[in-house]
């Protein structure tokens, strides 16, 4: 029997808050899809000379994704140099945060789909720029700036996934926050949202973390990702149990061959001579401004709002969790509203957006409440056919029908769930009751 | 006493992306001993009571709102660049490099 082993791996995500503006200057940061670089200006060209300006929005957001994640914010951060020469930053250098971010220290449950809760630990979270975009063609590169200074906030995790099921979850999971916090749409297809994996394997029982890792970077999409992770543990693995000896090193991945390679070596990439920013002054966190992000953040939460949608309309919480993931909530409620006292209940409102009988993305509530009122009428029952229902229902759970009968309360209500299921939610709940009484004498 | 040892000239000058003749390389390689030597010189200064300075300016958050100013147009952005193509920088490929 060979030895066993179990991954080890971190995460670094990298997300693009949706600001007005640049990072360090005023540049519009809307690029996507724009004509290339339209959207420059000295500072993020990386002129002589230009100085960069922190946009206050910006920390700000970085700040709520830090205490969503249950970090701690900073007393004072400063933001540092990170030299390399790579032509997708003019400046030489990208400018970003090492020794001092805003926000560190904090942790995410991650429910996966069969409800196993495991928790990951953040590391930090902390605010830096994207840089430009580069194109590959004919043995040049081509250079568009736009993208270069958007504020980019990095959150690094502990090395506490197990496998990518739970990457899987926790990229959601983070997804779903970005969304309700308002801070970026965390469109994987259109780069606001990208992830990097540290991956190492160690024998089962082993409790040192592995001394070498290997980075997969510059994987765009979230598939390739997992595709990725997935090939390397099983190479790691194999390159173990033949004896050979791993170092630390960065590899991409190859879709066509379905395979990792090689980028380039991790001790090389990795001297980037960090030194504090001297162009910008260091940032001393007000306390009362975390306090009011803390608690936005936290109403923000999909689990709060999840608890919310329950207690307020009596939901199931599934259908609630379902909602928030669509982004459903809001037109949910509006309709709730308006809906008022036509009878039909939030649950069943509820599953006819789940189930796309309400096409709630494109019309209004007040369309959606016309149309359940002219649907209401057009469909209601007459009282012969409930009575047959009722009949049916009855003839069908005979023990359920026998129970009331003797004292069980409880018993009417499956009774009365039954009737709406047969009735596909048409009968009148109150109604029906009345009736079945009646009936069960 | 300046040692060659103490600097990677190889290593510094792929990082500071500057191909250097073995002659300019010898020469600041010793440069570059010296600037060390003088760094050892400051490290033995006691400092136990001194506070950290990380930035020279006593500011603190300078910060600006996030309303959107002009940018440069396209001609203006690449009009310095020696070589553009389709609205972009151009520039050597950097994988052929690597």
């Amino acid at each position: 029997m060979s030895q066993q082993y179990n991954p080890v791996i971190g995460l670094e995500v990298h997300v693009e808050t949706n600001t007005k503006t640049k990072m360090f200057c005023a540049c519009s940061d809307d690029y996507f899809g724009k004509e290339p670089n339209t959207h420059t200006c000295p500072v993020c060209l990386g002129l002589p000379g230009a100085l960069p300006f922190t946009n206050e929005e910006a920390i700000e957001k970085c700040m709520k994704i830090g205490l969503a994640l249950n970090c701690k914010v900073a007393e004072s951060s400063l933001f540092e140099r990170k030299n390399y020469f790579y032509p997708d930053l003019a400046k030489g250098y990208q400018i970003s945060q090492y020794r001092w971010p805003l926000c560190v220290g904090g942790s995410i449950e991650v429910t996966g789909k069969n409800g196993k809760k495991s928790t990951i630990r953040i590391n930090r979270a902390h605010q830096e720029e994207d840089t430009g975009k580069l194109t590959h063609v004919e043995g040049r590169t081509l250079i568009d700036f736009n993208r270069s200074g958007v504020p980019l906030v990095e959150i690094v995790t502990e090395p506490d996934f197990t496998d990518t099921e739970q990457i899987r979850d926790y990229a959601k999971q983070l997804r779903e926050i970005f969304r309700n916090l308002g801070v970026s749409n965390a469109d994987m297809e259109k780069g606001d949202m990208r992830l990097e994996a540290n991956i190492s394997v160690r024998p089962v029982g082993q409790k040192e973390l592995p001394n070498y890792r290997v980075e997969l970077k510059n994987i765009n999409s979230f598939r390739f990702m997992v595709a990725a992770v997935e090939f390397e543990i099983k190479r790691q693995i194999e390159a173990l149990e033949s004896g050979e000896t791993l170092h630390q090193e960065t590899r991409g991945w190859n879709e066509a061959k379905h395979e990792t390679y090689l980028q380039r070596s991790k001790e090389e990439a990795n001297d980037y001579r960090y030194f504090p920013e001297p162009d910008l002054p260091s940032l001393a966190v007000d306390r009362d401004l975390v306090k009011k992000l803390q608690e936005e953040a936290r109403a923000a939460l999909p689990q709060t709002k999840v608890d919310n949608l329950v207690k307020t309309y009596g939901i199931s919480q599934e259908s609630a969790v379902t909602m928030i993931r669509q982004g459903s909530d809001p037109f949910f409620e509006e309709l709730v509203a308006k809906l008022g006292q036509t009878g039909i209940s939030s649950q069943i409102v509820a599953s006819m957006i789940i189930n796309k009988k309400i096409d709630w993305q494109d019309l209004s509530t007040d369309d959606v409440v016309k149309q359940l009122k002219a649907q209401a009428s057009q469909t209601a029952l007459s009282s012969d056919q409930l009575e047959k229902a009722i009949d049916e229902v009855i003839a069908d759970n005979e023990k359920t029908a026998a129970d009331y009968k003797a004292g069980k309360e409880n018993a009417l209500q499956a009774l009365i769930g039954a009737v709406m299921k047969k009735t596909s939610g048409r009968a009148d709940a109150k109604q029906a009751a009345e009736i079945i009484k009646e009936k069960l004498k | 006493m300046a040692k060659s040892t103490k600097i990677d000239i190889d290593h510094v000058s792929k990082l500071a992306n500057l191909p250097l003749p073995d002659e300019q390389k010898r020469i600041f390689a010793s440069q570059l001993t010296k600037i060390l030597d003088y760094i050892e010189k400051i490290e033995k200064a006691d400092t136990k009571n001194v506070e950290p300075t990380f930035n020279v300016t006593p500011n603190k958050n300078v910060t600006r709102k996030d309303t959107a100013g002009t940018c440069l147009t396209q001609d203006e952005a690449l009009q310095n660049s020696k070589n553009t193509k389709n609205g972009q920088f151009v520039t050597k490929g950097v994988f052929k490099s690597e």
